[in-house]
């Protein structure tokens, strides 16, 4: 079985209880899984052998503001024997952003899930290293999170110049 | 200034401490290998043969701060890097100059977020500011014979 709306079918079958939403988009699909069942579908989609989805391409993070759940996390898989891409995804609250780790599926999930944790503020529970990965380690707050401010400073300009020099953190020689 | 004029020709040149150290130090100023972006790009062809900054006694980039006197800071310097850079300078010995290369160095350029300092002042003090997306070589090289100017006005008063 290598086409990947069977593929699709067949999740939807085995795990009816867990689907939220699933799209189809010129023949790519996206679904939509409740974080609850991620791990155990992830482990199915890699181990089936109609799947094998052994390769996990990317996870990235998104904040769908403002939407409720607001926070989702992707997940982008690769079948590199049956060459079929599929997209998981699944969406938290902003109060509770807690997703189960799939390291214990895909190894290569470690450092995707820490981008999206030092970027978004997804906690994954279980991960074995959760620490930021990209930002400083004393970086405060989230940046990709649309609630974060787009500039870091106000721009100097000729008018206001005077105004954010007084202000400005100048180093000592 | 005297001596030589009182006493004729005995191949002998007076001049003041201060012009002496100052000349000594402008024209053999040996900036540190740190490129961190595009710029940097810029700074390499700048010391290459198309406008060879060794012209001006400055050719000699040094891959250790303990050798330089200059740092050309040649690039944006996001929040993770700066740490980096302002140790950098602590281990150069004095005298050092900075010279911050390019929009990115000096005030964040179009690079106004989270990720990057907003003007290398931040971190370390700057002598020169070096404009452009990135500087021509040749601006650059402006920049410095700037603070090569700026050298040779040092006062012996302010060494200390």
């Amino acid at each position: 079985m290598a086409e990947l709306a069977q593929i699709v079918e067949k999740l939807k079958t085995k795990f009816s209880g867990a689907m939220e939403d699933v799209r189809e988009f010129r023949g790519e699909f996206t679904v939509r899984v409740k974080p609850d069942a991620l791990v155990e579908i992830c482990a199915f989609l890699r181990s089936d052998p109609d799947c094998v989805f052994d390769f996990l391409s990317d996870v990235s993070g998104v904040d769908y503001y403002p939407e409720e759940p607001r926070l989702g996390v992707n997940y982008h898989l690769t079948s590199t024997k049956f060459r079929q891409q599929l997209r998981l995804g699944v969406r938290v609250s902003l109060a509770d952003p807690r997703v189960p780790t799939v390291t214990s599926v895909w190894p290569a999930a470690n450092w995707f899930e820490r981008e999206t944790y030092d970027l978004f503020g997804v906690t994954f529970v279980g991960h074995p290293d959760l620490r930021r990965i990209l930002l400083p380690e004393d970086f405060q707050g989230h940046p990709l999170r649309r609630d974060q401010p787009l500039v870091q400073e106000e721009v100097q300009f000729t008018h206001n110049f005077d105004e954010i020099d007084r202000t400005k953190p100048y180093a000592k020689s | 200034m005297g001596i030589e004029q009182k006493l004729g020709n005995m191949g002998v040149v007076t001049t003041r401490l201060e012009q002496a150290v100052n000349w000594a130090r402008t024209n053999a100023m040996w900036p540190m290998l740190f490129g961190l972006a595009c710029c940097a790009i810029e700074m390499m062809s700048a010391q290459a043969s198309h406008f060879d900054m060794s012209r001006f006694g400055m050719e000699l980039m040094r891959a250790s701060p303990r050798q330089s006197d200059l740092m050309i800071v040649a690039g944006r310097v996001s929040r993770k890097m700066a740490p980096v850079l302002r140790r950098l300078y602590d281990q150069m010995p004095d005298p050092k100059w900075v010279i911050a290369m390019g929009d990115c160095a000096a005030c964040g350029g179009v690079f106004n977020n989270y990720a990057i300092v907003q003007g290398v002042d931040e971190i370390v003090p700057v002598d020169v500011y070096v404009a452009g997306c990135p500087p021509r070589p040749e601006a650059l090289i402006d920049g410095i014979i700037m603070l090569q100017d700026k050298v040779k006005k040092e006062k012996l008063a302010q060494w200390a």
